[in-house]
């Protein structure tokens, strides 16, 4: 058993996302919560620096954070080549994971329930015709939807599309943000976000979190302006459906390969059926984000609980 | 209770904060930070062309042989050294006669605004300015909970006739008029000679105060600009100005010129908010103002600054897509580009960002949220070459939205509810 107190940790944060900025807040979060519980970490932006960094003085664990760098898989592909250890999934799984439409037909076949969708690039628009396209989309999944971009967090680029004249406009916010869009049928329910934290004892469900946006809307501004979200830990369920939920949240986390730690985003429909909506490999750490307020209701430390997945990861290094 | 919103003081906060919210928009300013990044977004002037190694030593010896003063606390209105050399500085514009009884030294421009609608704005009340106009005033405005109403603008500045209905519009709520005359943030134009008499004329009529902001006054590229509003009439025209376009930002020492009896109140203002404005940052701006050849090093950035617009504009005219205009402007730091119909300029941001050039949307500039339409680019901080590789980029990303909103169709623009500042990056952006 490594002692995670002698280890020296990277944490990566920032990146040419566009959640740099949530990245470097996860990152300082982070970076203060890994220090607090006695490790010597230091934090990095993914520039050019890093990998004469990473050569010269190799860190035995990185913790890699949010944005497209570090959730698509590419930048823990790296690490791979460079031999360093990091926190969370294999760069494969990750590159899956973070492709919302992949992830969701590797949920669906492994018989997890998630709402119906269709995944067009923008192309696909301007062969076919974007109102004979978007007629086809609103009669097959039936409105309202949810258009966000294929690939891309905090809600940007995502909207709720209520009238069938909305989504145009909607397509183009979105095509912004990604060359693909991803256009679901909209359930109705209760948004709820399950933290997903192996100890080393396998996968194990912290307590569900459950967002009640003020303005009805968990966009970027509701995510990250503490005071306009309410998060009720644990979520408001009957213990049966917080059970299923926690048991659809393991089943994703699991059907996708994931490892160490990772988020799943459900609604829970009125009649208590979680339906998966996505995963993040590399959950938020701001001070509003899901899982660090999941762990809080866990009764767990933050800074313990990344020393743990720390130590993990660099114990896979030496095996 | 299970429920947290991460902020226990929600519902005590005072009426004026609401709104302040995170932003998708300033997410993506924080890309544009990063060196593989065009910015055309910021508003930094060239201080790598300062004599650094001369000022530091200048700096050197405030502390070491001055430093018992400029160390220490000061006087509210600023030293009387400074507010001179800032008579003597406001006479090169054509400002002849002011006194330093007068002058009120600020932590920048914007500290002088805030006075100044801390002195005059009541909840409610009406500021006329130009539409675009400068995102920093606007925020003040916002924080006074006064209104903005925007008025048109050409390349000959604000149009008087556009002034004159704002104020009968406004039905006596108007106390007065914000303008940035010369070189204009965010547009680059100029009030024409003429117009500046006839704008006066019509405050005058009207009794509607002047608040005159020439940062960028001494920043001309051909020819003088034309004598500020302050330099036509004594009373009614507040003027501010700073010394961050002409020295240092980071010193953050400004200045308001205003008639006697309310500079009394302001200086009062001043030591409510601040005490004093900071004693070492007005004697590096005395002592550069008195031992360096400040006027040469203006004469520096007007060459440097007027290659750069040279080049941004030769760019524009080679590079940008058919239905694009922008300004022509003879000074200052920005030119205002104007879209090909369609286009939205923060619903464009994030291709931009992905393309890795930004500008401002011109949704930063507008208290109502309008102006998708337009962007603001800076041409002070990069490089000739920089600012054509940005130009090329930012090209493409509009024909990829041109192409895009080709397919989907005209559609309806959201507006911001919040402050413009939403819409805007940081003072740190370069």
């Amino acid at each position: 058993m490594i002692d995670s107190m002698d280890l020296q940790v990277l944490v990566l944060a920032g990146g040419l996302s566009y959640e740099r900025d949530v990245s470097l807040r996860s990152g300082r979060r982070v970076l203060d919560a890994l220090r607090t519980a006695g490790l010597t970490a230091s934090m990095r932006d993914a520039d050019a620096t890093l990998l004469p960094y990473l050569e010269a003085d190799p860190p035995d664990a990185v913790v890699a954070l949010h944005g497209a760098t570090g959730e698509d898989g590419s930048l823990r592909g790296v690490l791979d080549l460079c031999g360093v250890p990091y926190v969370g999934c294999s760069a494969r799984a990750s590159r899956l994971a973070w492709d919302k439409p992949t992830a969701k037909s590797m949920l669906r076949e492994a018989g997890i329930v998630t709402p119906d969708w269709v995944a067009l690039p923008h192309d696909r628009f301007s062969e076919l015709g974007a109102v004979a396209v978007l007629d086809r989309i609103a009669d097959r999944l039936g409105l309202p939807l949810m258009v966000k971009p294929a690939q891309g967090g905090s809600g940007l680029g995502a909207a709720v599309v209520k009238e069938a004249a909305d989504l145009p406009a909607a397509m183009v916010g979105c095509f912004a943000y990604d060359s693909t869009a991803l256009v679901e049928r909209f359930v109705p329910g209760a948004d709820v976000a399950v933290s997903i934290v192996d100890l080393g004892g396998g996968p194990e469900a912290l307590p569900a979190v459950e967002i009640v946006p003020r303005n009805g809307v968990y966009d970027y501004a509701a995510r990250y302006t503490a005071g306009l979200t309410t998060w009720h830990t644990p979520a408001r369920l009957t213990p049966e459906v917080a059970s299923s939920v926690a048991a659809a949240a393991l089943a994703a986390h699991n059907a996708l390969g994931l490892r160490d730690l990772s988020r799943v985003d459900l609604i829970v429909d009125p009649s208590g059926q979680p339906h998966v909506l996505g995963v993040n490999v590399s959950p938020g750490m701001t001070e509003t984000s899901l899982l660090p307020l999941a762990v809080q209701a866990a009764g767990l430390d933050f800074g313990k609980v990344l020393a743990g997945l720390v130590g993990q990861a660099a114990a896979r290094a030496s095996l | 209770m299970t429920g947290t919103t991460q902020d226990d003081y929600t519902d005590r906060y005072a009426r004026r904060v609401r709104g302040m919210t995170t932003s998708e928009i300033r997410a993506l300013f924080a890309v544009a930070s990063r060196p593989e990044v065009v910015s055309l977004a910021g508003g930094s002037p060239y201080i790598a062309a300062l004599p650094l190694d001369a000022v530091g030593e200048m700096l050197g010896k405030l502390a070491a042989e001055q430093g018992t003063t400029s160390l220490q606390y000061g006087i509210g209105q600023g030293t009387i050294d400074l507010r001179e050399r800032i008579c003597e500085v406001m006479s090169l514009s054509g400002i002849d006669g002011a006194s330093p009884d007068d002058v009120v030294v600020t932590v920048g421009g914007q500290q002088a605004l805030d006075l100044i609608a801390r002195l005059f704005l009541d909840p409610g009340d009406v500021v006329l300015a130009e539409g675009p106009t400068y995102v920093g005033a606007l925020g003040v405005f916002q924080a006074a909970q006064a209104q903005v109403r925007h008025m048109a603008i050409d390349a000959d500045g604000l149009i008087p006739a556009a002034l004159e209905e704002a104020i009968v519009a406004a039905q006596g709520r108007a106390k007065f008029l914000y303008t940035i005359p010369t070189y204009q943030n965010p547009a680059g134009v100029t009030l024409s000679e003429a117009r500046r008499e006839e704008v006066l004329d019509i405050c005058e009529r009207h009794r509607l105060l002047v608040v005159e902001d020439d940062p960028y006054g001494m920043l001309s590229f051909e020819r003088d600009a034309p004598r500020p509003l302050r330099a036509r009439r004594r009373e009614g025209v507040f003027y501010v100005s700073t010394f961050s376009k002409t020295f240092a930002p980071g010193l953050r020492v400004g200045w308001v010129l205003a008639p006697h009896a309310v500079r009394e109140k302001l200086v009062m203002a001043s030591e409510a908010s601040i005490l004093c404005p900071s004693a070492f940052a007005q004697a590096a701006v005395t002592q550069y103002l008195a031992t360096m050849p400040w006027q040469e090093q203006i004469k520096v950035y007007r060459e440097i600054y007027r290659e750069r617009r040279d080049a941004l504009l030769a760019a524009l005219q080679d590079l940008m897509p058919t239905g694009t205009s922008w300004t022509n402007p003879a000074g200052g730091l920005f030119v205002w580009a104007t879209l090909p119909e369609g286009l939205d300029s923060k619903a464009m941001m994030p291709r931009a960002i992905a393309a890795r050039v930004a500008y401002v949307p011109g949704t930063g500039f507008y208290a109502d949220g309008t102006g998708g339409g337009n962007m603001r680019l800076n041409f002070s901080f990069s490089s000739p070459e920089r600012l054509r590789e940005g130009v090329r980029r930012l090209s493409g990303v509009m024909e990829q939205e041109l192409a895009l909103r080709a397919v989907f169709g005209a559609t309806p623009t959201h507006r911001r509810r919040g402050p413009a500042a939403a819409d805007a990056p940081g003072p740190d952006l370069a």
